[in-house]
């Protein structure tokens, strides 16, 4: 009984005026809840709810109807018995009479109708009751939005899931419909009207049914909304509305051919319109109904469809040539709209009424049109209009071919014979078969024939291709076209083989170039079981192909048309990898090819050879496989020849080859994956090679190849890296094992001698110049590209042999090693798990060799924390060789620490602090008397290495430690290096501000270019954070930096920096107290002479400080305009721009006192 | 080179920049460079034109602010244009009467609705 007060409490709740709408909702959900649980039953509710759904009070009534009716709403998907549903609908049937409680009864109504099946729904004659009490009672136009939204769903509603209990209503349910939707305005309320529409179209199809009665009527409520136009339009949301309303509309009026006779000619009317969406609109309309309505209805109105898309296109052609258009021939056009439109809707008219060809076939101006291309004797000829012409009737041939064999008969019998014959071709079948063997083609060619044949050419395959695969056996003999391009199939071949041969010479993108090579791709291209392109044609097509390919001394256009029309037919060709086409390309193009990558015989140079074979061998796998083949037996050759008989040629060949290796090949099968041992073989062929290369001619090869000596060595290091790093764990192990017994075989690496750790004795013998081999360093180099590529998981054998050698050669300014270092800091693994791995290498047993080695010679890692108390400095300071190890150290340490670092260690600390000492080495030694015996030079030199340093650290190196290097990368660990390194910096530039006196000058310099570094390599987004500290300091690394000119590259870096700080808010806070200074550094800056982009990004900055608050800049005002009026006369017309921008935005920030 | 800097000057009086309503055009501006001389010569849209001294004051103004002080700018308007050309020009190539128009606040402010750099 308690739940029952409640329950009634929530009623009085919702059908009292005061409540809100939200709380109304509750209550709904309440009840809703209450009854589904089934504390109480309908019935109950309904007795309850009595008074409130018939009292003469008719707010409270109309709340009542609609509480009851939002429940039912609610409920379901809670069966209910048909009895109650039927009183319960009849009940709502009655109410839709009662105005003022009407949205109760249609929301009942709709709850009701909607319900499913399986919990009982409403009855074929109780939904009839419904529809016919709707007619009666309902004036929808004089309703609200929302109620006339309700009523047209309910309407819909009826239509869908009650067709055949209303259909029965009538002209009656029609002439309703009409009623109701006549004069509707509300978007939403159209959608639905459009699809009320729509569903009675397929309710009443029967010609003679009411909709027939009623279809002109209901026609002109519908067409007065086409097209659809938004007259007032309120934002973007319209856009995607218009087209859901106009796509509504457009199925409305195809719902029915009953239409017919009514939407054409209103369509037709539109097309006239000056309105180019309307034209569009009308265009996608009839294409639609044209599909819909059937081709007994269309056939009347062809005539008119075909002139209004011959007007829209070949009239009045609205067509623009694109920007690739000197490429395709000159005839590349970008269409209109309003021109794609039309050629669908010509498209669908000729799929669904073939005799509709007649009428193009037949027309009058096309044939004239057609005939009148004879007088332009060159493709620069034709005037603009006769192009876009030759364009719209090549189209409009092409359409007109392509949807079935018939009609492609129909168009090459009319067309063809007269296209052939301006050529000079005759289609018919001489007596032995082909033409005259002496008639040659004609000196000058129609081109805007040759244009309209291969657009025939390129329809009449596209057909052979579509019979192909539907019917495989089909006879192509029968059909005229076949007939007709057999016949002239020679011919054609030879025309456009003279094309070629006649523009030959011209190296610029000529049409005729373009022309000659599509046509003989097509025919080409054609499918075996046509007979035209026979084999031996085909054969003859492919071979001048080639001829014309290998003949090629540079890219020309003719050269990369020819190659990629190569590759298309070869990728047509391997489709059907069995037939008589693929073996004859394999045969022609591909074992040439491939044929030419090791002889240096033919004209063709090396890298136009290269770049053929890779297109050509990309057309499939089994071809990249002979490719790759050739290449790899190519390198090997001529590593050969380089490197053992110092053959200098041979060395230019191979960085060719090795490039192409890496750049193209390599990626290529990456890509497709599942070749890993062609990395793995070609890495393992390379020291396969070194092994077995008796002399190693490097000294004799440096002298004669010079600069080109590193470049080689560049780039077998770079194919090392690339093809190790595609390899798997597995491959990486047998690779670097091969790597590391062709080492230790080699004489000079110590490594037979088994020594434990690096001696300072080591260190000095190898440091003498004469003594490092050059064999020594070349094979290091190879190494260290191996070590580089490996994946963390990769163990590595003979661990500390292998660190040895690059601390060793490090020590020796090897960077590769550093590199090497770097990488293996990166990547090893912490602790090894497992048992009988002793000689495997972790981490912190890596960086115990390391450390002590470097710290050896720059003792200093606890410099800042005892300040100077006990250094060492004798051992820096015994000669100038140890000076030199002291900047292979700081290279050594950069790259070390850019690998601690990328993956989070700790330790990267220290060698930061190692860093930091070398930087400011002498500021600390004070007024030590063996000061004076350092070369002055060699120290500056030690500094600037150990400041650049940091710029190694922070910024990314595609030599090692990347992302296809499978470095570990910690994610913001830029970020994390500079919140860090900050405080240290801040405070050293405090320290060095108060030694200011002249010997700590240069160290000075250096904090800054560190500073500057560190700064410029960190996303702006961690710099802005701390601006408030940086800017002061930033300025003053800028004004100590601007002194020199080598510095231009940091100083621009740092003034980015700047520029983004002056951009943000939070940057700006911060420049506000230094504005005075930053004015005048800037202001310098807009006069530096040796850096454009300098003096460009100074003014640039100088426009954003008029953002910051006028009371700070007003006083500075004067000073820039001053300051700027110089740049007005700048030799570069950028920065006069930039600066004509700066002055006019400082002058009108006060420009009541315009003073100049 | 020059026409960059003054063909988006708003006419006071309409919503169009001066080289839409054909008041300055490529032909009428003539640079020295090694004199350090510029001529500006135009036409104002109608022959009573009471605004033909305001666009001369933007045009001097937009120029000073673009050139370096090295130049000597001239602006005239274009012969048989304008009811009093001569009154113009004096106008508009007097240091003086420049400087004065200048401190007029209400002035000041139109230029500069001129001068103010348009969206498009």
């Amino acid at each position: 009984m308690g739940e029952s007060v409640q329950w009634i409490k929530h009623i009085e709740l919702y059908v009292s005026s005061t409540a809100t709408p939200s709380e109304q909702a509750a209550s709904v959900d309440a009840v809703a809840t209450l009854l589904k649980k089934g504390f109480f039953t309908l019935e109950t509710l309904v007795k309850e709810m009595e008074m409130y759904l018939t009292t003469t009070d008719s707010i409270v009534r109309s709340r009542g109807n609609l509480l009851l009716a939002e429940l039912l709403d609610k409920l379901a998907s809670k069966p209910l018995s048909s009895s109650s549903i039927h009183s319960l609908v009849g009940f709502f049937t009655e109410r839709l009479a009662d105005w003022k409680a009407l949205r109760g009864a249609i929301v009942g109504c709709l709850a009701l109708l909607r319900r499913k099946v399986d919990v009982g729904n409403v009855t074929n004659s109780d939904a009839k009751a419904v529809a016919e009490s709707f007619l009666q009672n309902l004036q929808v136009q004089s309703l609200g939005q929302h109620d006339r939204k309700l009523s047209f769903q309910l309407l819909e509603c009826l239509l869908n899931h009650y067709p055949g209990a209303i259909g029965d209503l009538g002209d009656n349910l029609v002439y309703g419909i009409c009623e109701a939707v006549d004069g509707e305005k509300d978007p939403e309320c159209l959608l639905l009207v459009f699809q009320i529409v729509e569903c009675l179209g397929q309710i009443y199809p029967d010609p003679s049914g009411p909709l027939a009665n009623y279809a002109e009527d209901m026609f002109e409520i519908l067409g007065s909304y086409f097209p659809i136009h938004f007259t007032h339009p309120k934002g973007e949301v319209d856009d995607s509305k218009r087209e859901e309303l106009s796509r509504a509309l457009m199925l409305a009026f195809a719902s029915t051919p009953l239409f017919e006779p009514f939407s054409i000619p209103l369509l037709l009317e539109k097309l006239s319109s000056s309105l180019p969406s309307a034209k569009v609109e009308s265009f996608k309309y009839l294409s639609y109904c044209t599909a819909k309505y059937g081709p007994e209805r269309m056939a009347s109105h062809a005539e008119v469809l075909w002139s209004s898309v011959k007007e829209a296109t070949y009239i009045s052609p609205q067509c623009t040539l694109t920007k690739e258009s000197e490429l395709l021939g000159g005839m590349g056009f970008q269409d209109s709209e309003v021109m794609k439109q039309s050629f669908i809707l010509l498209q669908e008219v000729i799929q669904q009424y073939g005799d509709f060809i007649s009428l193009v076939l037949g027309d009058n101006d096309i044939n004239v049109f057609i005939n009148s291309l004879n007088q332009y004797k060159e493709m620069d000829d034709i005037p603009s209009l006769a192009k876009q012409r030759l364009h719209v009737v090549g189209h409009i041939l092409s359409t007109c071919a392509k949807p079935s064999p018939a009609l492609c008969n129909k168009v090459f019998n009319s067309f063809f014979p007269l296209l052939m014959e301006s050529l000079g071709i005759s289609v018919e079948k001489s007596f032995n078969g082909y033409l005259d063997e002496d008639c040659s083609p004609p000196a000058e060619f129609n081109f805007a024939a040759i244009y309209l044949c291969i657009e025939l050419l390129a329809a009449c395959r596209y057909v052979a291709v579509s019979l192909d695969s539907s019917t495989p056996a089909l006879e192509f003999s029968h059909q005229t076209w076949s007939t007709m391009l057999s016949n002239s199939c020679k011919s054609l071949v030879k025309t456009f083989f003279s094309l070629l041969r006649s523009m030959e010479a011209d190296q610029s993108a000529s049409s005729g170039v373009y022309f000659g090579v599509k046509g003989l791709e097509i025919l080409a291209t054609f499918p075996e079981s046509f007979l035209p392109a026979s084999n031996s044609l085909y054969e003859n097509i492919l071979s001048e192909f080639v001829r014309t390919v290998t003949s090629g001394s540079t890219e020309t256009f003719l050269w990369t048309l020819t190659l990629k029309a190569l590759t298309e037919i070869g990728l047509f060709a391997n489709k059907h990898p069995e037939s008589a086409k693929a073996v004859i390309f394999e045969k022609i193009v591909v074992e040439k090819f491939v044929s030419l990558i090791p002889s240096g015989e033919s004209a063709m140079p090396s890298s136009l050879k290269l770049k053929a074979a890779f297109e050509i061998g990309g057309t499939k796998k089994d071809f990249m496989l002979k490719v790759v083949h050739a290449l790899s037996a190519a390198i090997y050759t001529n590593f050969s020849a380089a490197y053992d008989e110092g053959n200098h040629e041979s060395g230019k060949v191979m960085i060719q080859l090795l490039d192409t290796y890496t750049e193209k090949v390599l990626p290529w099968f990456l890509k497709i994956g599942g070749f890993e041992e062609i990395p793995l073989n070609f890495a393992l062929g390379i020291w396969e090679k070194i092994e077995h290369t008796k002399y190693l001619n490097l000294s004799v090869l440096e002298i004669a190849m010079g600069a080109g000596y590193q470049d080689l060595l560049g780039a077998i290091m770079s194919a090392i890296k690339k093809s190790v790093g595609s390899c798997s764990n597995e491959s990486q192990e047998i690779i670097i094992n091969k790597a590391f017994g062709v080492l230790s075989s080699s004489t000079g690496f110590g490594f037979e001698s088994g020594s434990s750790l690096v001696k300072e004795e080591d260190v000095k013998q190898n440091l003498n110049p004469g003594d490092s081999s050059c064999k020594h360093e070349w094979l290091t180099s190879l190494f260290a590209s191996v070590i580089i590529a490996l994946r963390p998981q990769t163990s590595i054998p003979n661990g500390k042999m292998i660190i040895q050698l690059f601390i060793k050669s490090l020590l020796n300014g090897h960077v590769p090693s550093a590199h090497a270092l770097g990488s293996l800091v990166n990547k090893l693994p912490l602790e090894i798990k497992g048992m009988n791995c002793s000689g495997n290498l972790t981490l912190n047993k890596a960086l115990d060799m390391i450390t002590p080695t470097f710290t050896g010679i720059s003792h200093h890692d606890n410099v800042s924390q005892s300040n100077g108390s006990g250094i060492d400095f004798s051992s820096l300071r015994l000669n100038t060789l140890r000076m030199q190890s002291g900047i292979n150290t700081a290279i050594g340490l950069a790259w070390i620490g850019k690998g601690l670092l990328m993956r989070g260690h700790e330790k990267v600390k220290d060698i930061t602090m190692a860093l930091l000492s070398l930087l400011m080495l002498d500021c600390e030694g004070g007024d030590s008397k063996e000061l004076q015996i350092i070369d002055e030079e060699d120290m500056h030199q030690l500094r600037k290495t150990a400041a650049d340093a940091f710029h190694i650290i922070l910024s990314d190196s595609g030599e090692c430690l990347s992302r296809a290097y499978h470095a570990t990368i910690r994610p913001l660990y830029k970020q994390r290096f500079f919140s860090t390194i900050m405080p240290i910096f801040l405070s050293l530039v405090i320290k060095s501000d108060a030694l200011l006196v002249s010997p700590t000058y240069t160290s000075r310099s250096m904090l800054y270019r560190a500073f500057a570094h560190v700064v410029s390599d960190t996303p702006v987004i961690a710099v802005l954070a701390e601006s408030k500290k940086i800017v002061p300091i930033l300025l003053d690394c800028l004004s100590v930096l601007s002194k020199d000119v080598a510095n231009k590259e940091i100083i621009y870096n740092v003034l980015l920096v700047i520029s983004g700080i002056l951009v943000e808010k939070n940057g700006q806070e911060a420049a506000v107290e230094n504005a005075p200074i930053i004015i005048n550094l800037l202001i310098d800056l807009t006069t530096y002479q040796h850096m454009m982009a300098i003096r460009e990004t100074a003014i640039q900055c100088l426009v954003a400080m008029t953002e910051l608050p006028y009371t700070r800049i007003y006083p500075l005002r004067t000073k820039v305009l001053q300051a700027t009026s110089k740049a007005l006369d700048d030799p570069k017309r950028i920065v006069r721009q930039e600066a004509v921008r700066c002055r006019q935005s400082w002058a009108s920030i006060a420009s009541r006192t315009l003073r100049f | 080179m020059l026409l960059q800097h003054i063909r988006d000057i708003k006419d006071p009086e309409h919503p169009y920049s001066l080289e839409e309503l054909k008041v300055i055009t490529e032909d009428a501006i003539e640079v020295d460079d090694k004199r350090s001389y510029v001529r500006v010569t135009f036409t104002p849209t109608v022959e009573h034109c009471s605004m033909a001294t305001v666009i001369g004051l933007c045009l001097r103004i937009k120029l000073m602010r673009s050139l370096p002080p090295r130049y000597k700018v001239d602006i005239r308007v274009a012969p048989g244009s304008h009811a009093s050309e001569a009154s113009v020009n004096k106008q508009l190539n007097d240091k003086e009467r420049v400087a004065a128009a200048l401190e007029n606040p209400n002035l000041v402010d139109m230029v500069d609705e001129c001068l103010a750099p348009s969206l498009l």
